[in-house]
């Protein structure tokens, strides 16, 4: 039976039919919503690479069910920032070559956005390092991605020090 | 063009830069796209079921439950399956092994296909393949090298390692002064990119168009039109990005052809992704390995003999033993060397190439065996090695095309701190108490080349367009292989525009056995050259170019601009060359190979050497690699940074070997029981603290016209058995079993 639900996607109200009540917001985002940018790596919670954020908070969507999220607010790697406005995270893995094959690296750069928001420190990279273990990186990319968390958080809290004053 | 160069060449200002990643930007926005992310319509999800047993038959399924499950389109079993044209034993396509494809109702291994499901949507499919509930009639399965007696490997061909043996083996045994008789095992792995095998396939007519990972566009098309019975120009294989390979998305896998097969029946694109626990079966692993090895040296601690007895699993159906014992030659100055293989043949999956097929297991049994005699001997394990030094390949005498493994050894040495080394184990521990320990180990990664071709097509504005159908599964081949174009054409890396991942393209030959940027780096490189050779011809038959009359002169193109060799006062910009013929774009074609007459004179390896200290918790056995250098010679390094991550991700692998990963098999039912990301575990970012990598500078003149090697497998090289010693060193405990893990600490 079909569900009614509205969420905001990416900063935009959406109304969203759901075919099936079984349908995770992995599922939903990747096969009905076309957002194909959040990855699947197991489905079940291991791997980290279809971390987003709902209500600001990381979560990996292959756990969460679609249909317990009317009314949230869900923040993918497509609204995070643009090729053209580099979200500090993005900019930073590039700059410390922060992934290999790329097939973790939206899941990444979500848990990293997310743990910023937590109020990591960045002068603590054992933090960092526990702080992003639930994100496996086949390739190994773990040395580039430590540096580009710790510079995006440094420059995160600068330019919020900035704002505030 | 010429395989070897007097003088290493001079080369243009893009290669050695640290460029960043030319695919960035799409791979941090989500832009970057993987074959699962494909979704044609009309498509239809596929899922398969997976035998839930290891050795037997299927008996019975319950088609009617899937069938009537809303969504599900079609269950197609042994009983129902379409005809496929070619045969599944098929071996004709190089790399390939025979594939389940729901021929009979025989069950091989646990996670084989016994039926496919199709369906609107995923969830359907997914509930109809578990609906189907197989039965089956049950035979006593055979998964571990104990289950079974080993068998000689045939000798020849792909995954038949031959036996090799250099010097008297009996006399070298004969003249140790003192010498070990050691069994090492190590544990089947499975390679678990990231990205699960997935393919999306729609037929239109006989031509068939994937979306599928590939590391080998030109033998991917290959397989696929032998399977189909279609011309291989009919398929077509878009790859931009594979989400990891490791050795294990060079062919096509069964399932994949499954799906392939699906669509067709139908007459609808199918999209078919394997789920983690599927990734533990079908799609090919690291067998495991048990390794003798007897090693003996004189009174001086020089090595008289290396005698490497390898025993390999492989599948029921097909070949491939894990070639570790070839580990032991090229490395080390003994009077003899043996390296044997026998296989086990047992009720897995066929086992296939993953990053550093024989190197990564050989040499963690032969750099800890190595400690084992230094040890005994009475000399620093470093010491050792070098006193072992080949200065030419050892057995056959050929000179190294290029070797700076002493500079490895030394500026790695030097790093790290060794010469602080205690010899005594169990001496160290830190402020917290831990115990502490320092071990080494040698890499050493052949250095191969395919047979790659490229296009390179100059514009009148002076920009280009290069293509090759390279396969990038995070080596950097997108920004790497740019570079050398950019240099062959003398252009800034900007006016280039490079074009790859489609099967459209020049072939861009294999990305594995770390030769990929050696092999289609040298087509592109050839390319460029060829285009710089036209546009002399051009220039110096144009009485307005500066060039004219300078017809039998060789040109060089730099900046942009076209000069003859060793007369800098002449030159010509490569754009004005082109407007004042008319305009209209050259085109120039290379291929990269190596001719087998340079393959023949030289020895061709990349080398290394790894520190690794260790801390190890003395109450509860809890192991941590707290520090690893790595210094690695592997000739020219197009792009430092990337080839900086390579090593790294080497190295992680390296410690996963060492530490994380075993497949563990239930006997009783022959299934993996730790197959997910929960159980099979992999290094964490947690589980890496304090990596670094030394590049030592390293020209090799006989390699290739560009002096590349590789580095995509060398960092696992050395990594294992330098952690396996310094675990030794911490703790006193030499284990001869990897992973090594707490229970191996206790007791
Ligand atoms: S896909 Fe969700 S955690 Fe792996
Ligand atoms: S970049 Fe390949 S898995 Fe992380």
């Amino acid at each position: 039976m079909p569900l009614s639900m509205t969420l905001t996607l990416n900063g935009a109200a959406r109304d969203v039919v759901l075919d099936d009540p079984r349908v995770t917001l992995l599922d939903l985002l990747r096969e009905r919503l076309d957002l194909t940018g959040t990855k699947k790596g197991c489905d079940r919670g291991q791997c980290g690479a279809c971390t987003v954020l709902v209500n600001g908070r990381r979560v990996n969507s292959c756990l969460t069910l679609a249909a317990t999220l009317d009314g949230a607010e869900v923040t993918t790697i497509e609204g995070l920032g643009t090729a053209a406005a580099l979200h500090p995270v993005q900019a930073a893995f590039i700059e410390h070559d922060g992934f290999q094959c790329g097939y973790c690296t939206p899941g990444q750069i979500m848990s990293a956005a997310g743990l910023i928001s937590e109020g990591l420190d960045a002068e603590d990279p054992e933090r960092i390092r526990e702080g992003m273990s639930g994100n496996i990186c086949r390739c190994g990319a773990y040395h580039g991605i430590t540096l580009a968390v710790q510079e995006a958080a440094r420059r995160m809290a600068a330019d919020g020090q900035e704002d505030a004053a | 063009m010429p395989d070897t160069l007097a003088q290493p060449m001079r080369f243009g200002s893009s290669s050695g830069q640290p460029v960043t990643r030319r695919d960035g930007i799409a791979k941090v926005t989500g832009d970057a796209d993987y074959a699962a992310d494909h979704s044609p319509s009309g498509m239809l999800h596929a899922v398969y079921a997976p035998a839930a047993i290891a050795r037997g038959r299927v008996t019975a399924m319950n088609t009617v439950a899937a069938e009537a499950h809303p969504g599900v389109v079609r269950v197609i079993t042994p009983a129902n399956r379409p005809a496929l044209q070619g045969d599944p034993a098929d071996k004709s396509v190089m790399f390939t092994f025979r594939i389940e494809v729901l021929q009979d109702d025989t069950v091989r291994y646990a996670g084989q296909p016994v039926a496919l499901v199709l369906a609107e949507t995923l969830e359907a499919a997914t509930e109809g393949a578990r609906l189907l509930d197989p039965q089956y009639a049950v035979e006593v399965p055979r998964v571990t090298l104990a289950d079974a007696e080993s068998e000689p490997v045939a000798g020849q061909g792909f995954g038949q390692p031959a036996d090799t043996t250099h010097g008297d083996v009996d006399a070298g045994h004969a003249a140790a002064a003192r010498s070990v008789d050691v069994t090492y095992t190590t544990a089947a792995q499975y390679h678990n990119a990231m990205e699960p095998h997935a393919i999306v396939a729609q037929w239109e007519g006989d031509h068939l168009s994937l979306d599928v990972p590939t590391q080998a566009f030109a033998l991917s098309c290959a397989g696929y039109a032998r399977y189909f019975g279609i011309p291989a120009e009919n398929v077509t294989i878009r790859c931009p990005y594979l989400g990891g390979g490791f050795g294990s998305k060079a062919i096509p896998a069964g399932p994949l052809v499954l799906a392939v097969l699906a669509a067709r029946d139908v007459g609808r694109p199918v999209k078919l992704a394997l789920t983690r626990k599927q990734m533990f079966g079908p799609v090919g692993h690291r067998g495991a390995t048990e390794q003798r090895l007897r090693i003996g040296a004189d009174g001086e601690g020089r090595l008289s003999v290396i005698d490497h007895d390898n025993v390999a699993e492989t599948s029921t159906f097909d070949d491939f033993v894990e070639p570790a014992a070839n580990a032991s030659q090229g490395l080390y100055a003994a009077g003899a060397l043996r390296s044997r293989h026998r296989a086990v043949r047992l009720d897995v999956g066929t086992p296939g190439p993953m990053r550093a097929p024989g190197e990564a297991s050989g040499s963690a049994a032969l750099e800890c065996a190595m400690d084992e005699l230094a040890e005994a001997s009475g000399i620093d394990p470093l010491e050792f090695r070098l006193r072992n030094y080949a200065e030419t390949e050892p057995g056959t005498g050929r000179p190294y095309s290029s070797k700076a493994l002493r500079d490895c050894y030394l500026q790695g040495a030097e790093r790290f701190g060794w010469s602080g080394r205690p010899s005594a184990p169990g001496t160290m521990r830190d402020a917290s108490g831990l115990l502490t320990g320092w071990g080494m180990g040698t890499a050493l990664f052949p250095a191969p080349m395919f047979a790659a071709q490229a296009r390179a097509t100059l514009k009148a504005d002076g920009t280009a367009l290069v293509e090759t159908s390279a396969a990038d599964m995070g080596q950097g081949a997108w920004t790497a292989l740019a570079q050398i174009a950019a240099d062959s054409l003398g252009l800034p890396l900007d006016a280039v525009e490079f074009r790859a991942g489609h099967s459209s393209l020049p072939d861009g030959g294999v990305a594995g056995g770390s030769g990929h940027t050696a092999t289609a780096g040298g087509a592109l490189h050839a390319a460029g050259l060829d285009v710089v050779r036209q546009l002399g011809e051009i220039a110096a038959a144009d009485p307005e170019s500066p060039l004219h009359g300078a017809g039998n002169a060789q040109f060089v193109a730099r900046d942009g601009r076209l000069f003859v060799e060793g007369d800098e006062g002449r030159s010509d910009a490569l754009a004005d060359i082109l407007v004042r013929a008319g305009g209209a774009p050259l085109t120039g074609t290379g291929r990269g190979a190596r001719a087998p007459e340079a393959a023949a004179a030289h020895a061709m390896y990349s080398h290394g050497a790894v520190f690794a200290e260790v801390k190890v918790d003395p109450d509860l056995g809890q192991i941590r690699v707290s520090r690893l250098v790595g210094a690695f010679a592997a000739g020219r390094i197009i792009n430092p940074k990337l080839a900086e991550s390579q090593l790294f991700g080497g190295m992680i692998w390296g410690v996963s070997f060492a530490l994380h990963e075993e497949a563990k098999f239930d006997r009783r039912t022959g299934r993996i029981m730790n197959a997910d990301f929960a159980g099979y575990h992999v290094p964490v970012n947690a589980d890496v603290p304090g990596l670094e990598v030394i590049m030592v500078h390293e020209d090799d003149p006989h390699v290739n016209p560009l002096g590349v090697k590789g580095v995509g497998e060398i960092g696992i090289v050395g990594t294992v058995g330098a952690i396996g010693n310094a675990i030794r060193h911490a703790t006193g405990r030499r284990v001869r079993r990897f992973p090594i893990r707490i229970e191996g600490m206790l007791g």
